[in-house]
């Protein structure tokens, strides 16, 4: 088991190192002068100089490239032009109302989805299969920006039932920072009504946000557990009289879902552009807004610190996932 | 006596896209309590459909339009889903499957898969004054390791703990046996059990089960097409084609005198008596096209123009096989 995670980070690091090597090249070696693009149209001749010195830029470029590993390695992500603020701590700040709406669209696509998937599977080709197959094509054609727009529509302004943007109402006092996550704050802080409040907030994006992937694991569910009905094993356990019930949703499910969870790394992807948009609509406090304003003002700093970031929580994903598969499936475990 | 199990003129069809497909015609069998019955036919002439019929779970699309399952004097057609899970399966009629690699669920372990059915269908599952939980599971438990002593798998106290790829192919099929001897069923329904294994390993598991018939008082519906398995361990026969029971007596006398023309040429090309090894010319029928008249007289060297006016009747041949044949009705 633990050989298994070890296997699973060592192979990574080469990925790690391309992600590394590749930003590296972007910001360095494709501006023709990194100096002149880093102090901008108005700088002088002066500062630019300084700025070649101050980051090295007149050493040899394998050295370059060793200095920039070691800030990487030590969070040193340089300064967000636009905030003047080290960018690691701008990213501190907001990762985790990212992670906090990331996490419940997950649960939400996992929750709903997998349920769903193995409702479709069994009912194949009868009414119920139908409609999640509509229903799952809409979810992946259907742009997130609509649909947000359609809920905020319904149930912010003509119904009220939930705020429209932000992670809480203006007139709601923040909770001391101690985890940064708001919802975990407000319980710490004992204070109920914050809580209720943040979680009301994180409805509309949240859902926003797993509709792609929940129409995606209802599909991959689905297939799977088709196509575990069809195994000898399935016909073994009725005949050996098996609970209905238990039968479906531990030992054909557990069979069904190895596709789901890859689609599940895969997602990442679609989580991360998605909460991009999702964020900016919602006026959500994260990495996706921070990374908009970063674009929108320039801030090169800022955009490569999150392409690591981006690239880094791809690459743990892969190892959880291949844990999760590990975990599925005992033969995996073996073969590492 | 009353035969434990009887099968009366089963029919079963199943809808496909291109059609009715009549998987079973007519069959009729008679297993006695404490007696080995073995139901032999070719490939694809729907054993299987046939287990699946008597333990209710057909295909989808399958239904049954005749006939009679009668078992321990109750009629199981008559049996809902729910009441078959309750009172027959596992608790009253053990099933040894085909496959024993693809059988197991591959990821679970070996000792929860066969918990589970104990769980429901052990025969103190449903006593109410007998232990309870984590007490009731170690006596599942020690009944397990001692079954799987039993049957000689290696090391049987570890043997619960670990998961069907870390089992030889044999071993496994020793682990299905003592599957469906765990909730002490008085049937055991075992479809060609011994199919997927080299021939030692195979006559081992007959010697087993040999054994096992006697020693738990068991009546055991054997499925093969091995002329070969039925001789070393049946003392009865049922013959099937094409969805229809075409000999059936005891195994004696149907090894010495075969009657029905199926019969004779399945003997004749079994690999120990076979003088040449060219099998039966010709196939079966498709379930979907069947004959009129007989089934078999497409590829009966016996055949006549009688053959093919009308299904022949069931008749009794001089050996005391019961045989669907024109010559014995
Ligand atoms: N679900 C199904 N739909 C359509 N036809 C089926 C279905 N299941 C079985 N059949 C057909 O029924 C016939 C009998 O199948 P069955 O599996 O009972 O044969 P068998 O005697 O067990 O063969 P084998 O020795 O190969 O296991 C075959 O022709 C098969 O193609
Ligand atoms: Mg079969």
């Amino acid at each position: 088991m633990l050989r298994f995670v070890l296997r699973r980070c060592i192979l990574v690091l080469p990925s790690l190192f391309g992600l590394l090597l590749v930003t590296f090249l972007l910001i360095r070696v494709v501006p023709s002068d990194p100096a002149m693009a880093l102090a901008g149209d108005a700088a002088t001749p002066e500062q630019i100089e300084r700025l070649r010195q101050q980051y090295g830029l007149d050493r040899p470029i394998w050295e370059q490239f060793a200095v920039y590993v070691g800030k990487v390695a030590t969070l040193d992500l340089g300064e967000s032009a636009f905030s003047r603020r080290p960018v690691a701590v701008d990213i501190a700040q907001r990762l985790p109302a990212t992670l906090a709406l990331t996490f419940c669209a997950l649960a939400i696509s996992v929750f709903v989805g997998v349920p769903l998937g193995v409702i479709a599977g069994l009912t194949h080709n009868a009414w119920p299969d139908y409609l999640l197959r509509v229903f799952s094509v809409l979810g992946i054609a259907v742009a997130a920006f609509w649909f947000a727009i359609m809920l905020q529509l319904l149930f912010s302004m003509e119904l009220g039932w939930l705020p429209l943007r932000g992670e809480l109402s203006p007139t709601m006092q923040r909770p001391p920072r101690v985890t940064g996550f708001m919802v975990v704050d407000a319980l710490i802080a004992g204070r109920f009504d914050v809580f209720t409040d943040a979680l009301r907030h994180l409805v509309l994006p949240a859902v926003t946000l797993s509709l792609g992937g929940l129409a995606t694991i209802v599909r991959f569910t689905r297939a799977g557990v088709l196509d575990t009905l069809q195994q000898d094993f399935v016909f073994y356990e009725r005949a050996m009289g098996y609970r209905r019930r238990r039968l479906v949703w531990i030992y054909v499910l557990r069979n069904s879902v190895t596709a789901t969870v890859t689609q599940i790394g895969l997602l990442f992807g679609g989580l991360i552009a998605g909460g991009v948009v999702v964020e900016a609509i919602f006026d959500w406090p994260g990495i996706g807004s921070y990374t908009v304003q970063a674009i929108l003002t320039g801030d090169r700093q800022v955009m490569l610190a999150v392409t690591l970031l981006v690239g880094t929580v791809y690459a743990v994903v892969n190892i959880l996932i291949d844990l999760v598969h590990g975990l599925l499936d005992p033969r995996l475990m073996e073969r590492a | 006596m009353m035969p434990v199990l009887s099968v009366r003129g089963l029919k079963v069809s199943i809808r496909t896209d291109e059609g009715m497909a009549e998987i079973l015609d007519d069959v009729g069998l008679e297993l006695e309590r404490g007696r080995i019955l073995g139901v032999v036919g070719e490939s694809g002439c729907g054993k299987s459909t046939l287990i699946r019929a008597i333990m209710g779970i057909l295909p989808r699309g399958a239904t049954i339009d005749r006939g009679e399952v009668w078992f321990e004097g109750e009629n199981l057609l008559a049996f809902s889903e729910a009441e078959l899970n309750d009172q027959v399966r596992s608790s009253r009629i053990g099933f040894i499957p085909q496959d024993p690699l693809l059988a197991l669920n591959p990821v679970f372990k070996v000792g929860t898969q066969m918990l589970e059915v104990m769980r429901w269908h052990a025969p103190d599952a449903k006593d109410p004054t007998g232990p309870r939980g984590g007490a009731r599971r170690k006596a599942h438990v020690a009944r397990l390791v001692g079954l799987l002593r039993r049957m000689q798998v290696p090391d049987p106290e570890t043997a619960l703990e670990r998961y069907p790829h870390q089992f030889s192919g044999g071993q496994r099929q020793r682990l299905l046996i003592a599957a469906a001897l765990a909730c002490a069923p008085g049937l055991v329904i075992a479809d060609e059990p011994t199919t997927a294994l080299d021939v030692t390993t195979q006559h081992q598991i007959l010697l087993l089960l040999r054994e096992l018939v006697a020693e738990f008082g068991i009546s055991l519906m054997f499925v093969t097409h091995d002329f070969g398995v039925v001789a070393e361990l049946c003392d009865d026969l049922c013959v099937i084609y094409a969805g229809q029971t075409v000999e059936k007596g005891p195994v004696q006398a149907i090894l010495e005198a075969p009657s029905h023309p199926y019969t004779r040429a399945l003997l004749a090309c079994h690999p120990d008596r076979a003088t040449t090894f060219l099998g039966i010319p010709g196939s079966v029928p498709s379930p979907l096209a069947r004959p009129p008249g007989c089934l078999f007289a497409p590829r009966c060297t016996d055949a006549r123009t009688l053959c093919l006016a009308g299904r022949p009747p069931q008749g009794l041949a001089p050996s005391g096989a019961e045989v669907r044949c024109v010559q014995f009705a």
